[in-house]
């Protein structure tokens, strides 16, 4: 049954001289699920997104992402997953300085396949920033360059969406802002793997996986309690729930399903 | 958007850039100014070659190149034999039809002419060859001109330890400097010249410097080697001086074959200057010759001006490597600096190809400004070099422009070379998440 997974790792190592920054660890995520990835300061986290992400290669163990088993691909290859299959969130959003809004999310679209302003300025909309389009990065808020790197990252729609403490660098409002937007990419059915330090960020993901030293410590599912087997391949009750029961945040954009 | 990215990357990194620029330019206006020296130089030269001396050489039509290169080879054993002396008369031109130099079309193009007549002799069992010439013959011309002309001011260049020849002092005698050292002729001295079974006794009126083979000969007035070689009213060859216009595609074709311009071309050959339009103009009115472009003086000047032009190449290739180096330091910086957005483009699933491409961009156009920059002031520098060499300005020559793009290519190749390196190495995990 492997066409439910996005996600499949079975026994990654990854091994730095005398460190090892994972050991052994085997998870599969399925289709649209929410995943977050908890831990203390170096127990592997970056570690393991980077290898999700096709940043890097592990040691040891096997990834298969969307079916493809990455250890078959060449450098070229896994360039070309990055490009067409995930969006990468980061801590430190990671915008061109001297391109505007617009302009920074026009460059995935424009590795990707070709730039469109509409549709920048539509992912631009989504996350609530339509009319910063033309600013520049230094002219927003942490928490607006952060909702301008989430709309880079979903312009080329990604497969999956992975997100290294995206809320790392941001204050209770706009965690909430970005969260709210995590949330409604989950419910139009994206996959998310967030890391992260804060709990409340975890208790919003369906599945909470811990590592520690590098290996697998805990990995347990959230929300109403739920059968094991069913909870694993999501369906939209429970996102409803979520919805339902997660008090709003305040956000200046309309939400929009799609 | 990768032009938007390129140009948005410009406005930052402004020090760097100005340096570069500034790097780029003083190196490509020195290579440049180079380069424009070094096309112009050829023209310059020659320009040079004819403000003296003769470019062309007026032969008989059947005078053999043998006997051309026995003259050349005063000490090979046939010079001093009498088959030498007696050659047949279509050998020779008339002294008295030498006028007719002067009647061409471009006359007054002529600056000067001179008469050979060139006897092998021996002064004290030494074989040497004497050559009789007007040192500077007053010809009165049937249009009533009066004309000057001979070897004095030909040889402008010529240094003498005395006064010059006359052509009426049929005893006083110029002799090569190298000649007059091995038999110890000083000015003023006697000696006797012996040709077959007659012996002449001559004085030194001076020695002479030439710079070249004629220092081993005796210049004697034309009708003294007419008398002992017995060609009464003949001459061998004449040298003659005229000022011409640069050769181009026409006059190219024109000496290979007058017939085949057409009607226009042909008129318009033959009024111009060409040194080929008067060669054939000289043939016409003298209808016993040949006319020869001298090309032995130009070929050995081709030489100097070929090493002096592959030391300009050089010079102009190590310039461009020196400031390859100079600006590869300032790329490779710069890379560094904004290595995050480098690999954050990785990231995003940008081929190492299209992060070159960008940097590549960026860069060439930075050092395009360079280029244009450096191009004129090179421009200017070429002049400096023009004025105080050849004391006239260069002409830069239009292919100096699309060398100087490629010089500019291949420097921000060069340059970048350690920068693309640090690129292609460059993974976005060590720079996206600051450890
Ligand atoms: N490139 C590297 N070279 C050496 N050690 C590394 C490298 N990357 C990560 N590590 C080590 O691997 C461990 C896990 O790092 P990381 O995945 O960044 O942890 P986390 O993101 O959970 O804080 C750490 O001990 C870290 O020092
Ligand atoms: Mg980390």
């Amino acid at each position: 049954m492997s066409d439910n997974y996005i996600l499949e790792i079975y026994g990654v190592s990854k091994i730095y001289g005398a460190v090892a920054a994972l050991k052994d660890v085997t998870v599969k995520v399925p289709q649209g699920q929410w995943v977050a990835i908890m831990g203390p300061s170096g127990s592997g986290k970056t570690t393991l997104m980077n290898i999700i992400g096709c940043l890097d290669t592990p040691s040891e163990g096997r990834v298969i992402l969307d079916g493809l088993n990455l250890g078959d691909l060449s450098h070229a290859g896994l360039t070309a997953i990055r490009r067409e299959s995930i969006g990468l969130i980061f801590q430190e959003f990671h915008l061109i300085s001297y391109l505007t809004a617009l302009e920074n999310v026009m460059v995935a679209q424009y590795y990707h396949s070709m730039v469109d302003e509409s549709e920048a300025l539509a992912a631009l909309a989504r996350v609530g920033l339509r009319e910063r389009a033309k600013h520049f990065p230094k002219q927003l808020s942490g928490g607006e360059q952060q909702r301008v790197c989430i709309a880079r990252a979903l312009i080329n729609h990604p497969k999956l969406i992975l997100a290294d403490e995206p809320t790392g660098n941001l204050d209770e409002a706009n965690e909430r802002l970005v969260m709210d937007i995590l949330r409604q990419l989950r419910a139009q059915g994206s996959t998310i793997i967030v890391v992260t330090h804060a709990q409340e960020v975890a208790n919003q993901a369906e599945r909470v996986i811990v590592l520690e030293h590098g290996r697998l410590a805990q990995d347990r599912l959230n929300g109403p309690p739920v059968e094991l087997g069913v909870s694993l391949v999501p369906g939209q009750g429970l996102n409803e729930t979520l919805f339902s029961e997660e008090p709003r945040a305040e956000s200046s954009f309309s939400r929009k399903t799609g | 958007m990768i032009c938007k990215m390129a140009l948005g990357a410009l406005g930052r990194q402004k020090r760097k850039n100005r340096l570069i620029i500034l790097t780029v330019a003083l190196g490509v206006s020195l290579a440049a100014a180079l380069l424009g020296v070094m096309f112009d130089v050829g023209d310059k030269v020659n320009q040079e070659l004819k403000s003296y001396g003769a470019n062309l050489n007026v032969v008989p039509r059947g005078a053999s190149m043998l006997s051309e290169m026995y003259l050349l080879e005063p000490d090979s054993e046939e010079t001093a034999t009498s088959e030498q002396i007696e050659k047949p008369a279509d050998n020779f031109i008339a002294e008295d039809e030498l006028f007719k130099i002067k009647m061409i079309f471009w006359a007054y193009n002529i600056v000067d002419f001179a008469p050979y007549l060139t006897v092998p002799a021996k002064i004290s069992d030494k074989k040497i060859l004497l050559t009789g010439t007007w040192f500077n013959k007053r010809l009165s011309l049937p249009t009533g001109d009066v004309v000057d002309t001979g070897m004095t001011n030909l040889k402008a260049w010529w240094k003498l330890t005395g006064p010059s020849g006359d052509d009426q002092d049929l005893t006083g005698v110029l002799v090569g400097r190298r000649l007059a050292s091995e038999l110890d002729l000083k000015p003023g001295a006697s000696f006797q010249v012996q040709v077959g079974d007659k012996a002449k006794d001559l004085t030194v009126r001076a020695v002479f410097d030439s710079g070249g083979p004629d220092d081993e000969r005796v210049f004697a007035p034309l009708a003294l080697a007419q008398e002992l070689s017995g060609h009464q009213g003949l001459v061998e060859r004449v040298e003659v001086s005229a000022l011409t216009t640069p050769e181009n595609d026409l006059s190219r074709r024109a000496a290979l074959n007058p017939g085949s311009l057409s009607r226009v071309e042909w008129d318009t050959w033959y009024c111009t200057a060409y040194i080929s339009s008067i060669a054939y103009q000289l043939e016409e009115i003298l209808p016993s010759v040949r006319v020869k472009a001298i090309r032995q003086v130009a070929e050995s000047e081709g030489a100097i001006l070929g090493k002096i032009q592959l030391m300009m190449i050089l010079l102009t290739i190590m310039t461009l490597i020196c400031s390859a180096l100079a600006i590869s330091n300032l790329v490779t910086a710069g890379i560094m600096e904004r290595s995050v957005e480098i690999g954050l483009l990785k990231a995003l699933g940008a081929s190492n190809l299209s992060v070159i491409f960008l940097f590549l961009l960026e860069l060439f156009l930075v050092a395009l400004v360079g280029g244009v920059l450096g191009y004129v002031v090179g421009f200017g520098l070429a002049q400096v070099i023009g004025l105080t060499v050849f004391g006239s300005t260069v002409d830069i020559k239009t292919a100096v422009i699309p060398l100087t793009g490629l010089m500019v290519l291949a420097v921000t190749l060069m340059g970048s070379l350690p920068a693309l390196r640090a690129l292609l190495s460059l993974r976005p995990t060590e720079v996206l998440h600051g450890r």
